[in-house]
């Protein structure tokens, strides 16, 4: 059912926890639906020098997380805001019909989490 | 790696004597058991042996045993040829919001032409609530149809005193015992069952085989329409082998029955002990022990999604079963659990583990370790946890 690289993702730790000096924070998803996606992102000069996820969701939610984080890390804020949920399925190799929406949600997440450091920098 | 199956309620291995028994009639045994000639009349001889076979474990009569593929279209069979055959008298029929698919799915489709269904709710662990049951009988109402035992958290309902209401009320009773049947005993006659379904492949047997027990002088409108087979009310022909098979493995599953459960319920009470004292924040959902079937075990991990769980066992080698599941965009849990009043954010995170002839405490003892880690793991990576112990504020 999941690729190679799912499962290889689903238990990778790497990315995984609370980023402790992050300076923008986004969180979709609600628990009743099955899925809570949070991105810690510690962003200096435009670019994201850290990243982390925290899940409450299914193998492809957790892998996708994993895996857009990989995507983002060292890069800057305007490539990881240009990252579809498509990118991330490819870089999977591909998720089952069913799973696509946790992609969509950790697209999602990164961008609330820009908004969230934007918001708290722009004065 | 050592693999464990623990899925036994979503099928179990054909058990090596039943393939024995089931061979001639794979191979040399080929003839049409509806001919007239020695090759068909020997295959024939075999499937009434099969029939007495089934009928016996159920405290039925060989001819109230009509051979089908498999639970799903004895279920079918039964609530539609009821409804078919008393609609003039009424076109109300019970049920529960917790049976299986093959049932609630064949009141949908009823409920598209025309019939009422009334669901009669369930309390916390599963069991039919039989006070609502009753005052949900109208004049109208033709047939009720709960299931015997839970696919999902092994609850085991009140068939015997369902039967009698149903009967005292002149309603017809069916029962979906697919789960029960070779693994708790089940008498047609003292618990008043009027029809009951099976499925072989839940004792042992082959898939693609089961059976409706349909009582004497009780008529059903017909499903499967084709030739004369099952004394003209169901049409195919006979599948000897598997019906061999499912004589065979009734046999054995029920011949021993009080061995099995005694046996088995040891070694899934071990487990749900040792779950429970060693793993946190874990509900125990359905019934105690005794209201339970033998080899059921369904937990709800709190703070974190069954699938996650569910991958992490099967790549340790073990197979168990998610209550919930995914469909089209969001995750759907499990009718059975929330039915029970089980909180959504909780049902998605449930197991069932269901346990077979051969499960040691020794696997259990593996499976244990395995799970502790998978859980803990995915705790540790849930907002919903950090936000339990209070490291999170603003979920």
């Amino acid at each position: 059912m999941y690729s190679d690289k799912v499962m290889k993702a689903f238990t990778d730790q790497s990315n995984v926890g609370e980023l402790e000096d992050a300076n923008g924070i986004g969180q979709v998803g609600n628990a009743s639906c099955g899925d809570i996606l949070r991105i810690y992102l510690k962003i200096e000069n435009g670019i994201i020098v850290d990243a982390k996820f925290q899940t409450f969701g299914c193998a492809a939610a957790i892998a996708t997380s994993s895996t857009a984080i990989d995507m983002i890390k060292g890069k800057t804020v305007e490539y990881a805001l240009s990252l579809t949920n498509s990118d991330i399925v490819t870089e999977l190799d591909g998720l089952p019909p069913q799973k696509i929406h946790c992609s969509v949600l950790a697209e999602e997440a990164i961008a609330k989490a820009v908004e969230d450091y934007r918001s708290k920098h722009q004065a | 790696m050592e693999r464990i199956y623990l899925d036994y309620a979503a099928t179990a291995p054909l058990d090596a004597r039943v393939l024995e028994e089931m061979m001639p009639y794979l191979t040399e045994v080929y003839g049409n058991a509806s001919s007239q000639h020695r090759f068909g009349q020997v295959a024939q001889m075999a499937i009434d042996k099969a029939r007495e076979r089934v009928a016996k474990a159920i405290g039925a009569k060989p001819n109230e045993i009509y051979f089908t593929s498999g639970g799903t279209e004895s279920d079918n069979w039964a609530i539609k040829g009821i409804a078919e055959a008393r609609k003039s008298k009424g076109r109300h029929i019970i049920s529960t919001p917790i049976e299986h698919h093959a049932v609630l799915h064949t009141l949908d489709w009823l409920k598209s032409h025309g019939f009422e269904i009334t669901y009669v709710p369930v309390d916390s662990v599963g069991k039919v609530k039989l006070d609502e049951l009753e005052k949900a009988i109208r004049p109208d109402t033709i047939l009720i149809t709960v299931m015997a035992a839970n696919n999902e958290v092994g609850t085991i309902q009140s068939i015997a005193e369902i039967g009698k209401i149903a009967r005292e009320h002149g309603v017809l009773f069916h029962t979906d015992a697919v789960q029960a049947v070779g693994s708790i005993p089940i008498n047609v006659k003292d618990m008043q069952i009027d029809l009951l379904s099976m499925s072989a492949h839940k004792f042992y047997g082959p898939k693609g085989i089961g059976a409706l027990y349909i009582r004497n002088g009780i008529k059903v409108d017909k499903l499967v329409v084709g030739g004369a087979q099952e004394r003209t009310m169901r049409g195919g022909t006979y599948n000897t082998a598997a019906i061999v098979g499912m004589g065979k493995a009734i046999e054995l599953a029920t011949e021993n029955l009080d061995e099995y459960a005694k046996k088995i319920s040891e070694v899934r009470n071990y487990f749900v002990n040792k779950v429970l004292n060693e793993i946190p924040e874990v509900i125990f959902n359905g019934a105690p022990f005794e209201d339970r079937l033998p080899n059921n075990a369904n937990f709800a991990f709190k703070y974190i999604e069954g699938e996650g769980i569910l991958m992490t066992l099967d790549m340790a080698g073990i197979a168990v079963s998610s209550g919930s599941a995914c469909s089209s965009g969001s995750l759907q849990s499990s009718h059975v659990l929330l039915a029970m009043g089980l909180e959504e954010v909780f049902a998605h995170g449930s197991i069932r583990f269901t346990f077979g002839r051969s499960t040691t405490k020794e696997n259990v003892d593996y499976v244990v370790e395995i799970l502790k880690g998978a859980v803990n793991r995915l705790r540790a990576m849930s907002p919903l946890f950090n936000q339990l112990k209070g490291d999170v504020t603003d979920v």
